[in-house]
């Protein structure tokens, strides 16, 4: 298990550095140089320089990518072209709040869609099986955003009901809930409907498996065999996706932060894209592929602790 | 008279499908008394499969069974409810399964699903970690608490079998089925499997129905044989009986073919023409009248009688006298 | 004579009953149907040129003239509509099209290649793919500037991978198939093995993934020109409406509702789609409702 750990978390720094790398050198596709892109085409030259010495553009190529291979592995990601705070800072300062989002939103829809999941298992084949079918698949295709702006149209707009602005105030948690609910509700949408059916194929999978007749043959209760034989195998497709969907709900993130301007990574990207906030976009992505590379990572280990198959497949 | 341990009556099953229901048992009647190691042979399709299942109240969503009895030391199973039924699976009939690698959980460590099936036996956690590693020993197999806590894949084919075996005798059941015991497993094994079987015949009190469609484990391991045929017993006797006066032409059909009784060289292998009727509209005469080489026009229309020829061999045929 | 007539049709039913009684999937490809005419026939059934402004009659409802109402600057919105659809499927098929090429052309590399070409290969297909894929687009933005030009390249980008992937998993199953063997020791060149055996087998489950994968782009770009980083107006966009429609959300909630329709219709139609595709070609439903 350990060694599997080791390989695991060896490949995923591997492929940091490469992204790393790419990221980088990205800055050089630009057409003219980053600085004066920035700073838009009415800067003066001294201004283009002073800015290009900051950020380090004037030094060789190689001294720029080991620069910013090392101070981002010490944690120094760049400094803000326009406030000049560093990046990092800007990163913390709004990353609680969309991993709060992200949080929710995952922790909603995979209670609802993992209870879904087996309630449909229990009723198979019968008609409510066949609606719950139908939904999970409609509700799978609507697009998290366009779902944003429906129901802050419906529920702060027409209803009032709840905040169409922002992540309530700190120290507010009421206040903090309430501003989360409509965006981890757009989020969450569209992973119900998914996970749903992933759980509810996967357990119908194993339950078709010789072992669970064989527990069925040794007198072993319904409840046993679902919990403990059964779903145990089930789940790890829904834990390989878990993952994989932290990446799709930070993207969904971008949008649905946006339509409720709810700071977040998302607000602090797009304003950074929008003026060619090169730093900032760059700092922010590194962290972000960072982050789920981590999660896919243990998402992994997780599942190597599962399925002793896995680790073993992967020893040969 | 000793009630017979398993007690099979008239029993009839139907497998519902799209195109109507399939007939897959069609009264059939069997018994085994304890001690006795009986034979159920027969070619896929014949429906040994669904009486295996039906022997341990196993039988999928769709299958019907329209009537008839199976009775475990005089109770019908089939109409017990289902918490009765779980408690008399393990204890009252266990199984063992054809093919050991998908028998066992690739998740839990071999020593958590032992333990586990031997609930409702009222022993402790420890009790039933030894219980379990004894009869790991008592298959032969060397150092029972390593293979506790490994998991199926990690174990090799032939042991993976005996413990299966020990499985299935863990919570000393009264009726031991052995569903294809060594149809998974290659010759050499093969052999291992049956010289065990043999072995546990002392050990074991109570009776033990062996399942396949292989007549040399038949020879070797069982007192009687069942020999099925479109979902029906088509002869039943003594091994001894049925290999040297087998009267029923199936019967006589398979040893003929069984390539253990092949006395010259030959490049061709016998084998049985034609094919098992549809079991969805089965022939309202005899089920093996268009394959069978002594067959009458009486045998195309009407079903045939079960005729005993003596007191422990009957076959169901026309053409059979006493 | 009867009996006869219904010998032949029978089992021809039977193939194609499995896609009619799906109904899900036949709704679903109706609905695609439906957007594709849509988006050919744009300039003959639009009744408005969409860029066409008229300010006096700005947020108007949905009347008699204008079935959809205007938007904010007096533009029709249902116009605007049916031209949003030739900008979202046109993106949507090019983009997934080129992606889908390159992925093809590297997978079958990876898969038939050496072994340390396939290693490099695997670990590009692993980089590109774990970032997310919003913000990766949003990296390639900042550097190229949006536009419809850098959104195709960051759609191409971001997909090639899984294509890529999905190429190479078939292709080194078929490598080693005997059929391939049985070419290679007949001295048969790399080229032709590629093209003649590898190729045909390796395009059928790809393009079903192109397919499922159209929906998303269109949801991505429509994100993207919301953000004001995708198309650039006045090319009317879904993305675009939504934002416009954002923007007067006080003033007129048709915009924004507007627009948002054919974007979930579409998706709703290709996932549809998908799912009735993927019912009819998984093996095992087949068998249960062939036989």
């Amino acid at each position: 298990m350990l060694r599997y750990a080791i390989k695991r978390i060896g490949i995923a720094v591997m492929i940091l550095c490469v992204v790393m790398l790419a990221m980088y050198s990205m800055v050089f596709l630009v057409p003219g140089d980053a600085a004066s892109v920035a700073l838009g085409p009415r800067a003066s030259p001294a201004l283009k320089a002073a800015l290009a010495e900051r950020m380090g553009l004037d030094q060789p190529v190689v001294v720029q990518i080991w620069r910013f291979f090392t101070s981002a592995v010490t944690g120094d990601l760049g400094y803000d072209v326009w406030s000049n705070r560093p990046v990092t800072d800007m990163i913390l300062e709004v990353f609680p709040n969309t991993l709060f989002l992200g949080a929710v939103a995952m922790g909603w829809a995979l209670s609802l869609g993992i209870a879904l999941g087996c309630l449909a298992v229990v009723l198979r084949d019968t008609w409510a099986d066949r609606l719950l079918g139908v939904l999970s698949v409609s509700f799978i295709s609507l697009p998290s955003f366009v779902i944003a702006i429906y129901s802050l149209l419906i529920f702060s707009v027409w209803l009032g009901w709840l905040p169409a602005i922002g992540a309530g105030t700190p120290g507010d948690p009421i206040s903090q809930i309430k501003a989360v609910i409509l965006p981890a509700f757009a989020i969450g949408i569209t992973w119900v409907g998914y996970l749903a059916r992933l759980v509810r194929a996967s357990m119908l999978e194993v339950m078709e498996a010789p072992h669970i007749r064989t527990a069925r043959a040794f007198g072993l209760p319904e409840s046993q065999i679902v919990m403990t034989y059964a779903l145990r195998i089930a789940i790890v497709p829904t834990v390989a996706i878990l993952a994989v969907g932290f990446g799709s709900i930070l993207s969904s993130a971008v949008f649905v932060e946006t339509v409720f301007s709810r700071p977040g990574i998302g607000t602090l990207m797009t304003t950074a894209v929008a003026k060619r906030n090169f730093p900032v976009v760059m700092g922010t992505v590194l962290f972000m592929t960072a982050f789920y590379l981590m999660a896919v990572t243990l998402a992994d280990l997780l599942i190597a602790r599962l399925d002793p198959r896995v680790r073993d497949a992967f020893r040969s | 008279m000793n009630v017979p341990l398993l007690d099979i009556r008239g029993l009839h099953l139907d497998y519902n499908g799209k195109d109507g229901p399939a007939h897959a048992l069609r009264g059939i009647d069997l018994t085994a008394d304890a001690g006795e190691v009986i034979g159920i042979v027969g070619e896929s399709g014949c429906g040994k499969s669904s009486l295996a299942l039906a022997m341990t109240a196993l039988l999928p969503r769709n299958a019907k069974v329209t009537s008839g009895e199976v009775r475990l030391s005089g109770q019908d199973i089939l109409s017990m409810d289902a918490s009765s039924q779980r408690a008399m699976r393990g204890s009252g009939v266990s199984m063992i399964f054809q093919d050991p690698m998908t028998a066992f959980n690739p998740v839990l460590t071999l020593g958590k699903q032992l333990v586990d099936f031997q609930r409702g036996t009222g022993l402790s956690r420890a009790e039933r970690r030894t219980r379990a590693e004894e009869m790991l020993e008592r298959v032969s197999l060397a150092d029972p608490v390593a293979i506790m806590g490994r998991f199926v894949h990690e174990i090799s084919g032939g042991m993976r079998q005996r413990i299966g075996i020990a499985a299935a005798m863990l919570n000393h059941p009264k009726v031991l089925i052995a569903d294809e015991p060594t149809t998974a497993l290659d010759v050499t094994v093969e052999a291992q499997i049956i010289h065990l079987l043999r072995g546990l015949r002392q050990d074991h009190h109570g009776a033990i129905v062996v399942i396949t469609h292989h007549l040399g484990v038949v020879g070797e391991l069982c007192d009687r044989v069942y020999v099925m045929y479109a979902g029906q017993v088509v002869e039943t006797a003594p091994i001894d009986t049925l290999y040297h006066a087998a009267k029923h032409p199936y019967t006589q059909a398979l040893i003929a073919c069984d390539p253990a009784n092949l006395t010259q060289k030959t490049r061709v292998l016998p084998t049985i023409a034609g094919r098992l009727p549809d079991m969805r509209a089965p022939p309202k005469g005899c089920s093996f009248a268009d394959r069978c080489p002594i067959a009458q026009p009486v045998c195309m229309q009407v079903a045939p009688p079960r005729v005993d020829l003596t007191s422990d061999h009957s076959a169901l045929c026309h053409m059979v006298q006493p | 004579m009867r009996s006869g007539v219904k010998r032949l049709t029978k089992p021809l039913a039977d193939a194609f009953a499995p896609l009619m009684g799906d109904r899900m999937g036949m709704f679903g490809a109706t609905l695609v149907v439906t957007f594709l005419l849509v988006a050919i026939c744009a300039p003959l059934i639009s009744p408005y040129d969409p860029t066409a402004l008229d300010v006096t009659n700005r947020f108007a409802s949905p009347n008699w003239s204008h079935w959809a109402g205007t938007d904010q600057l007096g533009r029709d919105i249902l116009s605007r509509l049916i031209w949003g659809t030739r900008s979202a499927l046109g993106l949507a098929i090019t983009s997934v099209g080129i992606a889908g090429l390159i992925g093809l052309a590297l997978g079958l590399i990876a898969g038939y290649g050496p072994r340390w070409l396939d290693a490099l290969l695997i670990l590009i297909f692993d980089a590109f793919s774990s970032l997310p894929m919003v913000m990766f687009a949003l990296a390639v933005i900042t550097v190229l500037g949006p536009g419809t030009g850098t959104l195709i390249l960051v759609i191409v980008l971001v997909s090639f991978p899984g294509y890529g992937r999905l190429v190479r998993a078939q292709t080194l199953t078929l490598r080693n198939a005997e059929f391939v063997q049985a070419e290679q020791v007949m001295g048969a060149s790399h080229a032709r093995i590629l093209f003649r055996h590898l190729l045909p087998n390796v395009v059928g489950p790809i393009i079903i993934v192109l397919s499922m994968d159209i929906p998303v782009v269109i949801m991505l770009e429509a994100g993207l020109s919301f953000l004001n980083l995708g198309v650039k107006p006045p090319t009317p966009s879904w993305g675009n409406m939504l934002y416009d429609g954002y923007t007067s959300l006080r003033q007129s909630p048709v915009l924004v509702i507007a627009a948002g329709v054919p974007l979930i219709l579409i998706t709703l139609g290709f996932t549809f789609l998908g799912e009735g595709l993927r019912d009819l070609l998984d093996p095992r439903l087949r068998n249960r409702i062939l036989r």
